[in-house]
């Protein structure tokens, strides 16, 4: 017999029954969408990722403060400040290739100029804050460190911060409150636009670190501590180096004994990479045993139905048994049935997923990539699935006796 | 020449054993007109069974021209069934979802013919039983009559060299079914071998030569020379 032949068999079988075949493949659909549109969504949010790790400066180490512990309670991270100025300028001193060091704090504030309001974020930082996070001043100019040191009230705001609150106006030497404290707008930095974490980079207001600390942000960070000290390393062979040597001389000088953990963390933009690389390997194995699940659960759907199938139709298989056709040819028909049901849920679940992915970026603003996997590997499954939970009711059919599957009713 | 020798077929149903035939033999020429009758349960089923390659006999040998069938493993008997035999069931046993022409077209599917080709044969068939404006007709658009003759139309599509008939007329008034007797002797007449099962004396009575089944024996055997 001819395979055309088997394939007209499977589709009128399938045909025949056009509301259960659909149902029958609903399960797939819904397994392979659901995949399709997670991997879809996980892959943009990599993406996003890795755009807002590489968007924090290039060679780029991150010093934080670690989790403190107090007794056996670990403390959240940060709840303790561990690091301070002098930390910064001892990197800066003695670690070689590096190129900027700059120790920041930070905090939110009320803004409010010109009879408008507006709140954003403030940092307290020094002129090397530019250089390590890859800024530029676009209007004005930096404060440098001698208005750092005097505790000068001036500040550099970012493109929205100056549209808030001056809209076109120029806002150069302009006076804004900060909080309670009046600063005056030195520079306007370039427009950064919306980091890959959502996040408005332009909406900020850098002040030098002394201003910021006692006026901003004073309650919340004692004596010479600093929230962040971000180090730039002269090239990205220095990173990893440069992390050693800051993570050596930072556990020197806060005399932690050798075997005890660091007060501090020191991340650079490969190990958070890696960080989020092995959060991605996680969501894809757990993006897999949901896939596998589906699918499964899609499959014993298929199976049921074709074992319904193959009852129905015992007089038909009969039928065709006397006539002529082999135990191949019945399995195989059913086979097949069992295959286009799959295969077909898997793309119509393909199409689906693809579509849910779209809207989602679109409604949610959402990154999204549609893997390049995504289509063969979800026909491929969903066709492996149709084979391997039709191989059982097909394997039944073909083993009927044909006199008495002729006999039944 | 159509033979079979000493056919046995034994079920085991618990601990006794059954014979459903206690060793039966005969044979007969090309273009026969034989009818089997018997009470239900005298092995003329099974040996019907036997003669269209749907099942084995136990023990014994069945020659089909001078091929030994009691031999065949499953595939050969499925190519010696599309082949060499045609079914007529007493049920008709016609797919439902397919045409008349669909079903004609059947057995020619798996004999791996063309579609254009087993489209105009399976419209010839048709043709031959009377039906040819009722080809694209589903069985359930039709009188049990018409059904009975698209399934001769059926077993006819491969050209074969037996046509079994079991009860072909049991599901028939009378009229129909005397108009379906008169298809089969007119394919007889053809030069067709017919061999039908029943137990309808009316019925066997128009058959050249009758056999007798009861207890899984042939006891009578009448009109073999005539």
């Amino acid at each position: 017999m001819k395979s055309k032949d088997l394939i007209r068999f499977a589709a009128s079988a399938i045909a025949a029954h056009p509301m259960r075949s659909a149902l029958t493949s609903l399960g797939v659909v819904i397994g392979v969408a659901a995949v399709v549109m997670m991997t879809s969504i996980g892959l943009g949010a990599q993406q996003r990722v890795m755009s807002a790790i590489s968007g924090l400066g290039s060679n780029l180490i991150i010093v934080s403060p670690a989790a403190s512990r107090s007794g056996f309670a670990a403390q959240a991270a940060g709840s303790d400040i561990s690091i301070t100025g002098a930390d910064a300028e001892a990197i800066a001193k003695q670690v070689e290739g590096v190129a900027a060091v700059a120790p920041t704090v930070r905090g939110q504030a009320q803004l409010a100029a010109e009879g408008t309001n507006w709140n954003s974020r403030i940092e307290g930082v020094t002129p090397d804050y530019l250089v390590a996070r890859d800024l530029t001043i676009g209007q004005g100019r930096m404060f440098d460190d001698r208005e750092a040191r005097q505790g000068r009230t001036v500040a550099v705001i970012g493109t929205t911060v100056a549209r808030e609150l001056f809209g076109e106006a120029d806002p150069l030497g302009k006076r804004i409150r900060v909080g309670s404290s009046p600063f005056q707008v030195v520079g306007v930095l370039t427009s950064k636009g919306q980091s890959g974490f959502g996040q408005d980079q332009d909406d900020i207001v850098l002040g030098p670190l002394p201003a910021v600390r006692s006026r901003v942000v004073g309650r919340r960070v004692k004596g010479d501590t600093v929230q962040t000290i971000y180090i730039k390393a002269a090239s990205e062979d220095d990173l990893s180096r440069v992390q050693e040597d800051a993570t050596t001389l930072l556990r020197e000088r806060h005399r932690i004994r050798e075997g005890e953990d660091d007060d501090f963390q020191a991340q650079n933009m490969a190990s958070i990479l890696q960080a989020s690389q092995a959060a991605t390997a996680t969501f894809t194995i757990l993006l897999a045993a949901v896939a596998a699940v589906s699918l499964v659960v899609g499959g014993v759907g298929i199976m049921n139905i074709m074992l319904v199938a193959v009852t129905e139709r015992t007089r038909e298989i009969g039928l065709r048994m006397a006539v002529g056709a082999k135990r191949s040819d019945i399995l195989i028909q059913f086979a097949l049935e069992s295959v286009a049901l799959s295969l077909a849920g898997g793309i119509l679940g393909l199409l689906i997923g693809i579509g849910g992915a779209l809207l989602i970026a679109k409604l949610g603003s959402w990154p999204m990539a549609i893997p390049s996997w995504a289509a063969p590997l979800s026909l491929g499954f969903s066709m492996a699935v149709g084979l391997v939970f039709g191989a059982y009711p097909s394997w039944q059919a073909s083993r009927l006796d044909p006199i008495e599957a002729l006999r039944r009713e | 020449m159509i033979a079979f020798r000493d056919l046995k077929k034994t079920y085991q149903m618990g601990d006794e054993t059954v014979a459903a035939l206690a060793g039966v033999s005969l044979s007969f020429p090309r273009g026969s007109y034989l009818a089997i009758t018997g009470p239900s349960g005298s092995g003329k089923s099974t040996l019907m069974n036997i003669l269209g390659g749907l099942d084995r006999p136990t023990s014994g040998q069945y020659l089909f021209e001078d091929e030994d069938v009691s031999h065949l493993d499953d595939d050969g008997l499925a190519h010696f069934r599309n082949q060499r035999i045609g079914f007529v069931f007493q049920s008709f046993q016609l797919l439902p979802r397919y045409s008349a022409l669909q079903n004609v077209e059947l057995p020619m599917v798996y004999a791996g013919i063309e579609v254009k080709e087993r489209r105009e044969r399976a419209a010839e068939m048709l043709a031959k039983v009377g039906l040819a404006d009722r080809r694209h007709h589903r069985p359930t658009q039709m009188s049990g009559g018409q059904q009975q003759r698209v399934a001769i139309a059926r077993s006819l599509a491969n050209n074969p060299d037996l046509l079994l008939a079991d009860e072909p007329t049991g599901a028939l008034d009378s009229s129909t079914g005397k108009d379906v007797m008169a298809l089969f002797e007119q394919l007889n007449s053809e030069g067709l071998t017919v061999i039908l099962v029943t137990h309808d004396a009316n019925v066997a009575a128009r058959a050249r030569r009758r056999v007798g089944f009861r207890d899984g024996l042939i006891v009578s055997d009448e009109g073999a020379k005539s």
